[in-house]
């Protein structure tokens, strides 16, 4: 389990699946989410196998997420932002001629 | 360090798609077969390619090669079923007939041509690439842009995971006894008594025969073996979108397909940028531009990926099968579609090569065809 290293400093609060988590300034929304023991942040929409952070650098798209209503955003690629609502996705997203479903 | 104890019927250098499907079916073929491969960072075409069995349109200015991808795409979906059953993979292979999109009256009259002038080249079996109106292609492809104006539909063609192609070929090759060594790229090859013999970085690796399928690696290793392989790079750059779970697309077009898992590819480009593999943002537009025409729902989907891969091509765009003409046992084997072809290299080319010569097939593929050119 990753712990932090550094503490203190200004925080940010967000939610995810509903529930607040306190970030740190700079925190990326999967290192926030990680410090908070939160582990799980999809489910593979090949195999249903739950999916969380991975490589932390852009590279793998293990760690998507919802934020604010856009999904497969990256987490690790994404600061977190005071308010921001993050959640847990599961399934592909449907597209029709309008748009998202 | 030298292991070359075990001894092989043939030496194949080069692991991609091209050589895998070869020492495949050389060991079904009863051969002890070799596969010396180069590492992760050099050119492979194999692991960057659009994963199209895609049969229109291929060999329009060399019928034999038409007839040839033809016979491939026959063999494919008995090709697919025998990998599958021997490694327990899928491979996503699927053969809904294949569309390209015609944007234009200038695209779509010579697609007509095109079609016209094919469509005897395989004689009874049907060359099966028609042209559908606008109003045919509304019923296959629901939210279609209003700038496709028509397309020509191919009955032979399909696609597949060419990942999980090159992944089931090492699994089910392995399974049959072939030797693969990674990392060894081949220095120099050469003949060595009754057979050959390779210089590799992992030791010195020798066979009564060997082919060579390095894609742009066969250039420098072919003449010390007496054959040519004039090849020459092009770049493709491909995007890659989310999973999408709507079906968009019931069937590939050549430039935009559904994978099985729901990602949509959106290829490819044409680019003479040398050996480069880099990816441009202004080629990636034109590319996005495209599809949005001719899809505009796709619009509503992130690209997570892209990439540029260098194609293997002849200066006609056509396979290259060499067999040595002053070392018997050796042969170059080369090629745009690999993926296409890798039924046919696999259960027909590998056979022919574990015979020892070409016979009187495959003439079409030599490259003389090129000097002949140069000499007029
Ligand atoms: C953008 C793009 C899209 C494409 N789309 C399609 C498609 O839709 N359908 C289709 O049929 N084809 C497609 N292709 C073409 C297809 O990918 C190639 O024809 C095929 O991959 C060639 O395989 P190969 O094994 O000859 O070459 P490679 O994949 O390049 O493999 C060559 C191998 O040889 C090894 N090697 C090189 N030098 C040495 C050495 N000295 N010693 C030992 N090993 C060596 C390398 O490590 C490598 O593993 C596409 C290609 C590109 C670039």
């Amino acid at each position: 389990m990753p712990k932090r290293i550094e503490t203190g400093g200004a925080t940010v609060t967000f939610t995810f699946d509903g529930r607040p988590v306190t970030a740190i300034a700079g925190d990326s929304v999967a290192s926030a989410l990680a410090a908070a023991g939160i582990t799980r942040l999809r489910d593979s929409v090949v195999s249903g196998a739950p999916r969380g952070i991975h490589c932390m650098m852009g590279a793998c798209f293990d760690c998507l997420v919802e934020i604010d209503g856009i999904p497969n955003r990256q987490a690790c690629m994404t600061l977190a932002a005071e308010g921001m609502t993050v959640r847990a996705q599961q399934g592909a997203v449907s597209v029709s001629e309008g748009g998202r479903a | 360090m030298t292991r070359n104890e075990a001894a092989s019927d043939t030496l194949v250098i080069g692991g991609g798609v091209v050589g895998a499907a070869l020492a495949w079916g050389l060991a079904r073929a009863g051969e002890r077969v070799t596969v010396l491969d180069d590492g992760d960072i050099v050119l492979r075409a194999s692991r960057g390619n659009f994963g199209l069995v895609w049969v229109q349109s291929k060999g329009a200015n060399m019928f034999d090669y038409a007839r040839w991808t033809r016979r491939s795409a026959d063999l494919w979906p008995e090709f697919a079923a025998m990998i599958g059953e021997e490694t327990d993979l899928d491979l996503a292979y699927e053969k809904p007939g294949g569309m390209h999109f015609m944007l234009s009256e200038t695209e779509l009259e010579a697609a007509r041509a095109r079609n016209f002038a094919m469509k005897d080249v395989t004689g009874p079996d049907d060359y099966g690439a028609e042209i559908v109106d606008r109003h045919e292609l509304d019923k296959i492809f629901p939210g279609l842009g209003p700038d496709v104006i028509g397309g020509s539909y191919g009955h032979h063609d399909g696609h597949v995971n060419p990942l999980k192609l090159l992944r089931g070929l090492h699994i089910a090759m392995e399974a049959r006894g072939v030797r693969y060594v990674s990392n060894a790229r081949v220095e120099s090859v050469a003949k060595d008594g009754a057979g050959f013999a390779a210089e590799t970085a992992k030791g010195r690796f020798s066979a009564a025969k060997v082919v060579l399928a390095a894609g742009h690696g066969t250039t420098e290793l072919a003449p010390a073996l007496g054959l040519d392989m004039p090849l020459r790079p092009e770049k493709g750059q491909i995007l890659v979108t989310e999973r999408c779970a709507t079906r968009l697309l019931p069937m590939p077009t050549h430039v935009l397909r559904q994978t099985d898992e729901g990602t949509v590819l959106i290829g490819d480009s044409h680019e003479n940028t040398g050996y480069s593999t880099a990816s441009y943002t202004p080629v990636l537009t034109d590319i996005a531009r495209h599809a949005l025409r001719c899809f505009p729902a796709l619009a509503a989907l992130k690209v997570v990926r892209s990439w540029g891969c260098v194609r293997v091509l002849s200066p006609d765009g056509c396979p290259v099968y060499h067999a040595s003409e002053t070392c018997p046992g050796a042969f170059a084997i080369a090629c745009h579609s690999g993926v296409t072809l890798a039924a046919a290299h696999a259960m027909e080319l590998a056979g022919v090569i574990a015979s020892g010569s070409f016979g009187d097939r495959f003439a079409a593929f030599h490259p003389r065809r090129f000097s002949h050119a140069q000499a007029h």
